[in-house]
């Protein structure tokens, strides 16, 4: 009964979707005050009714009701609770209602926050979410309904992958979803400020909050996709280039390009109908990357005819979505008037160049990804690619990025003095220097391009310090004036350097994996193993059982010089359901480096293999992500984004604090 | 399919369960042993998602692993034994597809559309700087404004 209600609940929201999607657009052209506002209590109605079909979807799974295929099919009546509410979201029908729940979310979320837009404006937002959210509770319903019953019921459900059943499923869907999603918003703010016709810094000003905030959640997800794959592969990679991956980091690089290009048409109303095209684009990779992972594409062209109806619809969904706002932009963007106008060494200048390497990139990781796709579908070689092509060429075109970075925030608007930037990086460039040279010396000349990534990281930590350090005059004034020019620093500031700093400390992370070392024996229990020197005793095994599994636990006494570190337990499950193993890594860190220990197959002689790797500075890749998050809310924070229209319009010109 | 319904990571996590290179398939040449992990590393691994030989727990990069050590134990260059492979198992087992026409767009695309961006942006700069401030008067109009600046004093 309750999931039949659910399967109401849904199409009852795309009922709304639709009113929501035409009304206040009608609303907005004829100027009808209660047709626009209908897109608010429309946008909210839709957020109840999509989170009771949610809802009735989680009870089906925690109470296990087998009647319902969705359920039989992923779920098990053994499984730890917490696994079978993310396991709702682990399978393609539950990962889209997720879907839709975010985008009914966020449409509530600009109906209840968007009292200081201009009514025309939020009508037509809103009516674009409406459309999106008619699009995709359409694809539920007619080709992925997660209600669908089974009669007979089974008895037992065939369970969740084992794979899955990690607390790494509860949090990194959820939060790449809150990140594509949420690029929707910017999408619909794009459209409707084309159909307004008007593209301001009030614009900007309006759309860049909501971007800021898809682009902290995508990438927090990002990074937990990649600290998952860490601790679970058993040999520590933790990213592969694979195009599930590239699929979430298309619209990562253009949503940073869109975040930084919004910056100038906020304060210089400059690079508008281009900051149009970005918010278009990064939504429309977002739509592709949910198309790529879910039609099956990427295994084979052919996997899409298994199931032709679901892959044809999303085709459509994108032909309609993308093509649509395409055509849209072409008519519309050329009236759009440019404003500020800027020499190319300038503030202006090096976002344009951040926008071009970081656009370029994702066109790189574009190509890369579908070109075995294309190969293949025009009957040319079955290719592959992987990392050694995006090694080659993404990772070249970043070298750039990291260099401006720099650089860019100490250039003045419109007209830059590139000379006196650099002279004010004095600090940041001999650092960089000596780091570089610390670290051949360090490392024994050890592998150049590592060493220079590690300098790289250095110039962008040093470079976003002192930029920080200028503003507030830190050392040069009395303490006291620092820390008052520190505090009316607008938060934005604080947020650009937190968040170049987090990019410096990835940076960090990524180049220092040149330099792992690994050690892979059959260790018997009595044996040692060392490693980058760390001695490793394997204790003894114990065989435990688990909720759904059993395990082989190792014990193993970590000591360094004769003194004991740590004790870590590594383990190997064995799922019979599933008839899969496992591994539970065990990783020790001081945040300066790990070290990570897999337990491989027995020998039947009573040893095991034991993987042992040590990894410097890679806790810093994600530590990193996570600054460059915190410096997006902190940013986030910012009272700009508070106040109105008016009261800013009010507020002198030169209220920000001369650079 | 239903693997690949499942969350983003799922496809490349169902690979691996931490059985990469196994001590037995060892070499006991330390040398040999490095150029087959470093060739394992660019081959990939044909049932899973963009793991390499060296990376997956599958039991088909297993049988390449001791296939490829076998070839360098037999003597093989290090492009012979990679030869040898792509023979039997296609182009598909490149992680790093060749430099040929039919990859020509592949491996010069994202060059050459950094090119074409950088110029399509810097005519536009240069457009935008000349419409700016106005040009600058010439010698002539120089004279010219001299001649009528002395006539007014």
């Amino acid at each position: 009964m309750i999931v039949e209600l659910g399967h109401f609940a849904l199409i009852l929201a795309l009922l709304l979707a639709m009113v929501q999607a035409s009304v206040p657009l009608l609303g907005a052209a004829r100027r009808k005050a209660g047709w626009m506002t209908l897109g608010q209590s429309t946008a909210v109605a839709q957020f109840v009714l999509v989170s009771l079909a949610f809802a009735a979807l989680i009870n089906a799974y925690v109470t296990s009701d087998f009647s319902v295929a969705n359920v039989a099919e992923n779920s098990h009546s053994t499984k730890p609770l917490l696994y079978k509410i993310t396991g709702v979201w682990g399978n393609h029908e539950g990962s889209m209602m997720l879907w839709v729940f975010i985008l009914s979310l966020f449409g509530a979320a600009v109906a209840w926050f968007g009292d200081n837009l201009p009514p025309t404006l939020r009508a037509r937002v809103l009516a674009v979410q409406g459309m999106i959210g008619t699009g995709f509770l359409l694809f539920i319903l007619l080709t992925s309904d997660p209600f669908h019953r089974l009669v007979p019921a089974p008895l037992d459900g065939r369970g969740l992958n084992p794979v899955l059943q990690d607390p790494g499923l509860a949090f990194h869907p959820p939060f790449l979803y809150l990140g594509y999603v949420g690029f929707s918003v910017a999408f619909s703010f794009a459209v409707a400020a084309l159909i307004e016709g008007r593209v301001d810094a009030a614009w900007a000003r309006w759309v860049r909050p909501w971007t800021l905030a898809a682009w902290c959640a995508l990438t927090v997800g990002i990074a937990m996709g990649s600290w998952w794959a860490y601790y679970t592969l058993g040999w520590g990679g933790w990213w592969f280039w694979d195009p599930v991956e590239n699929a979430s980091f298309m619209p990562w690089l253009v949503g940073t390009a869109l975040l930084h290009s919004a910056i100038v048409v906020e304060k210089r109303d400059a690079l508008k109908s281009w900051t149009i095209l970005l918010a278009i684009v990064t939504f429309s990779l977002s739509l592709v990357g949910t198309f790529l992972v879910r039609s099956g594409v990427l295994t084979s062209v052919h996997a899409f005819a298994v199931d032709p109806a679901r892959g044809t619809f999303i085709l459509l969904l994108l032909l309609v979505a993308i093509g649509g706002s395409l055509a849209l932009y072409a008519a519309r963007a050329p009236r759009l008037k440019s404003g500020g106008i800027f020499a190319p060494i300038s503030r202006e200048g090096a976002l344009v160049l951040n926008n071009l390497l970081l656009c370029t990139g994702c066109a790189t990781v574009f190509l890369g990804t579908l070109y075995p796709l294309f190969s293949d579908a025009v009957g040319g070689p079955k290719l592959s690619v992987g990392f050694p092509f995006f090694n080659r060429t993404f990772v070249p075109l970043m070298v750039p990025v990291l260099i401006a970075v720099a650089i860019g925030p100490l250039l003045a608007w419109k007209r830059g003095d590139l000379a006196a930037a650099l002279q004010r990086l004095w600090l940041a460039l001999a650092g960089t220097v000596a780091a570089v040279l610390i670290g051949f010396y360090v490392t024994g000349g050890g592998p150049v391009l590592a060493v220079l990534g590690l300098g790289l990281a250095a110039w962008v930590l040093l470079a976003a310090a002192v930029e920080w350090a200028e503003r507030i005059r830190l050392l040069r004034a009395p303490w006291r004036e620092s820390w008052r020019r520190a505090r009316s620093l607008p938060r934005a500031a604080h947020g650009m350097t937190l968040a170049h700093m987090g990019l410096a400390i990835t940076v960090a992370g990524i180049a220092a994996s040149a330099w792992q070392q690994e050690r892979i024996e059959v260790v018997a229990p009595g044996g040692t193993l060392a490693i980058a020197g760390y001695v490793l005793h394997l204790d003894g095994m114990t065989k435990l059982p688990g909720a759904d599994f059993t395990a082989d636990r190792a014990s193993i006494t970590v000591t360094r010089g004769g003194e004991t570190v740590t004790v870590m337990h590594p383990e190997k499950r064995f799922f019979p359901l599933q008839q899969m193993a496992t591994a539970m890594t065990a990783i020790h860190t001081n945040l300066l480096a790990d070290l990570y220990v897999a337990l491989g197959d027995s020998d039947g002689k009573g040893g095991w293999t034991v993987r042992a790797y040590w990894k410097p500075l890679v806790p810093w890749i994600w530590i990193g992500a996570v600054a460059m998050a915190a410096g997006g809310l902190v940013s986030l924070s910012d009272r700009r984004w508070r106040i109105g229209v008016a009261a800013r319009a009010r507020a002198p010109r030169g209220a920000r604090p001369a650079e | 399919m239903r693997r690949l319904a499942a969350a983003v990571l799922l496809l490349l996590l169902a690979g691996g369960i931490a059985r990469a290179v196994e001590p037995g398939e060892r070499l006991a040449d330390p040398a040999l042993e490095a150029r087959a992990r470093a060739i394992g590393k660019e081959l990939r691994c044909l049932v899973c998602q963009n793991e390499s030989i060296d990376d997956s727990g599958a039991d088909l990069a297993h049988d390449l692993r001791v296939l490829l050590r076998e070839r360098l134990k037999a003597g093989d260059s290090d492009r012979q034994a990679i030869a040898y492979i792509v023979a039997r198992y296609g182009q598909f087992v490149l992680l790093k597809p060749p430099v040929e026409p039919a990859t020509y767009a592949l491996w010069f695309g994202p060059p050459a559309l950094l090119a074409l961006a950088a110029i399509a942006i810097a005519l536009r700069l240069r457009r935008r700087d000349t419409s700016a401030p106005p040009a600058p008067l010439s010698a002539e109009e120089r004279r010219r404004l001299a001649r009528l600046l002395d006539e007014g004093t």
